[in-house]
Order: C-alpha cells, then sequence, then structure tokens
C-alpha cells in the first residue's frame, strides 16, 4: 500500500498539472483538453515519483524514457516539463504559437525533455519497443513508459507492437492504456469495438493490470508490480475520465479539441483550486 | 454569393447532393467525420457511412472492397493520414487494381494551423501523384470544390481531392463549369504567368493585382487539376509570358512547382521558379495567417518572385 503522504503531495502535483493544462489553453486558444485532463494523475506519478531524471540535463544517458503515444496530451507532458524546468516557464502561455516549444503535438527537435516524435497515432508504443530493446542491448537499466489511447488501439499498428513487446519479452517497458471511453468523434465503444481489453493485452502475452487511473494510490502500486514483473511487458489498463477535474468537460466527447469561453475558464480554474 | 465559403463544408455538402442522386455512393471515415464533414453524409445516410474508428489503412482496404462489389467509396481523413498513413493501402488495393475508390485529404496543406508539423501536410499531392492511374484534384474555393466532387464521383476510377480547413474567399460565381484537366485562366497576361493550386489561386490574384500596379501583366493560372495535368495550357504560357511562378501550400517539391517544371523542361519551354514551402516541416501557429507568411505563401512574396523571374528573362 502506498504511503499517505506521498499520495498527498502526488494528488497536489496532478492538481497543478491540470491547472496549467487550462491554463495554456486559456479563454483565447484551442487545445486537446480531455485527454490532457485525463492522464495527469499517471503523468505525475511518473514525474514526480517514479522515473529517474535529471531536469539539468534532459539528455542523460541513463534516465528513464516517457513517451506519449496518443500524443495530443502533450499539454499534460508540458505542464510537468514547465515546471520541472525543461521548458521555460513563459512557454505556458504560448501554446501553439509560431515558434515556441508547446507545439500542437510534441517535437522532440524543439522542445527538451521531448523523446521522440509523436502525434499521428498509433506509432509511439511501436517507438517505445524500440526504445525499451536498444536501451537493453546498452545494457542499461533504464525504463520506458509509455501512454496509450483507448481509440489509438483502433490502429492496427498498436497491436503489431503488442505482438512484437511480448515477442522480444521487454520487460523495461510499461505501458498505461488511458481507458477514458472516448475518442475524437465520440464514445470508443460506438466508434470501434476494442473491448474485452484486458483481456486482448493479456492474450498477446502482457502482464495487465487493471486500475482506477485518477487513483494514484492505485497508480503507485500498480508501478511497484510493474518492476517485478520479468519477461514481460506490462500493460496498466487505466480507467479514466476524458476531462477528469473539469466538471463541464468530463464524458463529453466535444471537449475532446476545444476552446473555453472566459466563464468556462475560470469556473475550470476555481474548480482546480 | 458569399464572399467565403468553408471549403470543408463545400466538400461534405457536395457528396450529400452526389448522394442522394445516386444511390451507390457510400463514405468510409476513419475518426475524423465531423472533421472532414462526412458526417453531413452520416446524417442522412446513415446506412451508407462506414465509421472504421482511426484504422485509416484499414478505411482504404474497406474501400476498396465497397468498389470491388459495385459501390463508389468515397474514403476522407486528413490529408496527412489519407495519403501518408495509408499510402501502400492506396497503391496496391486502389491504384493499381484501378478502383473505383476516391481520397478525401481533409485539412490539407497548412490549414490544420494549431496541430503543426505532424498534421500539416505538405507531402500529399507529391505523394498521390507519383502513383499511375491516381487524378489529383485540388479545388480553389466552394463553388469548384462542389464541382470538382462531383466530376470526381463521375469518374470511374481512382481520384485523391484536396480540402482545406478555411472558409476561402469565393472566386467564381456559380454558373461557373469545372472541366476536369483543364486549366481555368483567371486572369490574362503577356508578361509573367502566375500558376497556383487550391488555397493559393487567391494569393496568386492579389499577387498579380500588386504587380499590375507595377506595370506587370500576370496571367494567373488555377490549376485545380494536378494530374492529368493540362500540358497544352502549361507550355502556351511558359511560351507566351516571361516565365511561370508556380504557387501552392505544399513542399517545392514534387507538387504543383515539379508537374510544371517537368512539363516546361521537357519542352524546353522556359523557367520555372517555384513558391511553396521549402522543403521543411511546419509548425504550430495559432493563425493561419501568420504561418503563411513564415513560409513566404504571401501575394509579397509571389510578387518579387515573379520580378526576380522578369529580371533574368
Ligand atoms: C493517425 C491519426 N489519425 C487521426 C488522428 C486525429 N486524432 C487525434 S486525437 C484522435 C482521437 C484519439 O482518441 P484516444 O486515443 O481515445 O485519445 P483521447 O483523446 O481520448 O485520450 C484522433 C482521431 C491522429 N492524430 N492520428
Ligand atoms: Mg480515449
Amino acid at each position: 500500500m502506498a504511503d499517505p503522504k506521498l499520495v498527498a503531495e502526488l494528488e497536489e502535483k496532478a492538481k497543478m498539472i491540470r491547472r496549467s493544462i487550462v491554463e495554456m489553453i486559456g479563454d483565447t486558444r484551442r487545445g486537446h483538453l480531455g485527454g490532457s485532463l485525463s492522464i495527469a494523475d499517471m503523468v505525475a506519478v511518473l514525474y514526480y515519483h517514479t522515473m529517474r531524471l535529471s531536469p539539468g540535463d534532459p539528455n542523460w544517458e541513463d534516465r528513464d524514457r516517457f513517451l506519449l503515444s496518443k500524443g495530443h496530451a502533450a499539454l499534460a507532458q508540458y505542464a510537468a516539463l514547465i515546471d520541472l524546468g525543461y521548458i521555460p516557464q513563459e512557454e505556458l502561455y504560448k501554446l501553439k504559437d509560431l515558434g515556441s516549444m508547446t507545439q500542437g503535438h510534441p517535437d522532440m527537435r524543439k522542445t527538451p525533455g521531448i523523446e521522440a516524435g509523436t502525434g499521428s497515432l498509433g506509432q509511439g508504443l511501436s517507438v517505445a519497443v524500440g526504445m525499451a530493446l536498444g536501451l537493453r542491448l546498452a545494457g542499461k537499466d533504464s525504463k520506458v513508459y509509455v501512454i496509450v489511447g483507448d481509440g489509438e488501439l483502433n490502429e492496427g499498428q498498436i497491436w503489431e507492437a503488442a505482438m512484437a513487446a511480448a515477442h522480444f519479452e521487454v520487460d523495461n517497458l510499461v505501458a498505461f492504456l488511458d481507458n477514458n471511453g472516448l475518442q475524437a468523434t465520440g464514445c470508443c465503444a460506438e466508434t470501434m469495438r476494442t473491448e474485452p481489453l484486458s483481456e486482448k493485452w493479456a492474450a498477446f502475452g502482457w502482464h495487465v493490470i487493471n486500475i482506477d487511473g485518477h487513483d494514484i494510490g492505485q497508480i503507485l502500486d500498480a508501478l511497484d508490480e510493474a518492476a517485478t514483473v520479468r519477461k514481460k511487458p506490462v500493460m496498466i489498463v487505466a480507467k479514466t475520465v476524458k476531462g477528469k477535474g473539469v466538471s463541464f468537460a468530463e464524458n463529453v466527447a466535444g471537449y475532446h479539441h476545444a476552446e473555453m469561453t472566459t466563464e468556462q475558464y475560470k469556473q475550470a480554474l476555481a474548480e482546480l483550486a | 454569393m458569399a464572399d467565403k465559403l468553408e471549403l470543408r463544408e463545400c466538400y461534405g455538402q457536395a457528396l450529400v447532393e452526389a448522394g442522394r442522386e445516386n444511390e451507390r455512393i457510400v463514405l468510409v471515415e476513419a475518426d475524423l467525420r465531423k472533421s472532414t464533414m462526412g458526417e453531413l453524409f452520416r446524417q442522412e445516410f446513415p446506412e451508407r457511412l462506414f465509421e472504421v474508428g482511426i484504422a485509416e489503412q484499414n478505411m482504404i482496404g474497406m474501400a476498396a472492397g465497397l468498389a470491388l462489389t459495385g459501390w463508389t467509396a468515397v474514403a476522407n481523413s486528413f490529408a496527412v493520414f489519407a495519403s501518408g498513413r495509408a499510402f501502400e493501402q492506396i497503391r496496391q488495393s486502389v491504384a493499381l487494381p484501378r478502383l473505383n475508390v476516391k481520397i478525401g485529404g481533409s485539412s490539407a496543406g497548412l490549414t490544420d494551423t494549431g496541430d503543426g508539423a505532424t498534421h500539416q501536410s505538405i507531402a500529399d499531392l507529391a505523394i498521390m501523384r507519383s502513383l499511375p492511374n491516381m487524378t489529383v484534384l485540388s479545388p480553389a474555393d466552394g463553388i469548384e470544390m462542389k464541382q470538382a466532387v462531383k466530376a470526381m464521383l463521375e469518374l470511374d476510377g481512382p481520384v485523391y481531392i484536396r480540402v482545406g480547413r478555411i472558409a476561402a474567399p469565393t472566386l467564381y460565381d456559380e454558373d461557373y463549369k469545372f472541366e476536369l484537366g483543364k486549366i481555368v485562366v483567371m486572369r490574362p497576361g503577356k508578361d509573367v504567368t502566375l500558376a497556383a493550386t487550391g488555397t493559393m489561386v487567391a494569393v496568386a490574384l492579389e499577387a498579380a493585382e500588386l504587380l499590375a500596379k507595377e506595370g506587370i501583366d500576370a496571367r494567373v493560372l488555377n490549376v485545380h487539376t494536378l494530374k492529368p495535368l493540362d500540358e497544352e495550357a502549361i507550355l502556351a504560357a511558359a511560351r507566351e509570358t516571361a516565365g511561370i511562378v508556380t504557387v501552392e501550400e505544399h513542399n517545392i517539391i514534387g507538387g504543383l512547382g515539379s508537374a510544371v517544371a517537368e512539363v516546361v523542361s521537357a519542352a524546353g519551354a522556359g523557367s520555372v521558379v517555384r513558391v511553396g514551402v521549402e522543403d521543411v516541416f511546419g509548425q504550430s501557429a495559432n493563425s493561419y495567417e501568420e504561418l503563411l507568411a513564415a513560409y513566404g505563401l504571401t501575394p509579397e512574396n509571389v510578387r518579387s518572385k515573379a520580378r526576380s523571374l522578369l529580371q533574368k528573362a
């Protein structure tokens, strides 16, 4: 069981990340609000507890790697990277500005702390498998963490990567499935049925852990369990709420990519205060 | 007529209108139908739209299967994913067997301004043009979009059509007649030629205005069909004016500029200068106009390229 003090600390970090996501979009920009809010708790645990990092030296060889296969949720990662000093603070208010580090999708050549190029869905998991193999081949004990979207599972490449990870027995790879039930057009179940999810990943040879993706204690426990798994990749199937923390955006497909009125913006900040 | 029309709305409406007249038209979508505007078709013909989720490769394969069973299949996604992610499926399952599949490349060029480099499509024309049997369309305004969709659906064979995510200035009247494969002379002129495609036709027209103020008489061509290319009109322009400036919301490699240069150089007919994205990836911006300016897709830049061409001639 996770230490309650640690849980409380990480809950504060998750709230900070959510606040930053909302601030980045503000009342003048459009952004991927829903899918960024749904991963905030996982991002908080990874960046503020689990991962071995050196913010002053983003390319430190022995760092753990974090990838967003669902690259559109970059706002959550930017929030952590800004707070940790990878990205200058002023970038918080430059989302998608010409020349900014906070691009619409993560760009490793523009933004310190971004590990790959993602944004076209379905590709990040393969890159993560390659990284895990590369690190293993180099004798490194660094781990690779990756977040995959539930709509993203529609892409065939995800399942090619799923096979490869199990085939190569990569046990330095931990994936989260952000199971928020929505994709761009509407709900996943109506768009393309992918259930049963846990059974599928298990059938593909992964060690599967099912959690509530907004319960910091469960995220911590799942990562502890993942650290003990040998010869298998780990998939943490995290039940989440798209838009979590901002009431008007919760479970509403329209807030996948959205703008906020000034009133909504104020309300969102108040709810995350 | 509205002075601006949303290109994707015109595209979606044209599909609906065609669907009313031809019940063999079906759509396949990949979780972007509210952006491509295939959603309009679904509202009227829900049983004739197949939503496959975020799976562009599967979308194209299924469209091929639908075509093989007698349907006119229209597959829509963002241009970058439709042409890029599903390229090999288009090549193998659609272009090679010459099937009746239409591919709608939405949010084309830099018009997906905010999403940045990953979503901006600067290679789709090059990719699609490189495939034998493929017809490639790039309409300039809402009126032309509607007619191009109609023409595309009447043609039996693979077609790629480029659709920007902007309200484009209306250049044509309702009585405009789109002719597939035929360049439209938007403005006669004898000094220099500006040959543009899609959203850049309006920019070329503005550039011609700037040049006119300087006493330069520019011919403006709307190359709405990149393939098959209207070689006759291109060569006439090359021979009758000092040279051709091509203008496209696309990489200068492989698209309109290349297509025009191929024809002109083979005939030894003159010079071609290309205005487009200069072989770099795009980036996010919060304003489309700002992004166009950053990549030189402005009337001012077209004017200066035209002037330098005239100086050389
Ligand atoms: C290959 C590809 N096709 C389409 C898109 C457009 N797109 C961006 S996000 C999205 C929905 C993603 O759903 P999901 O993976 O469930 O992410 P969520 O936002 O729900 O976390 C789509 C279709 C894309 N980015 N890449
Ligand atoms: Mg989702």
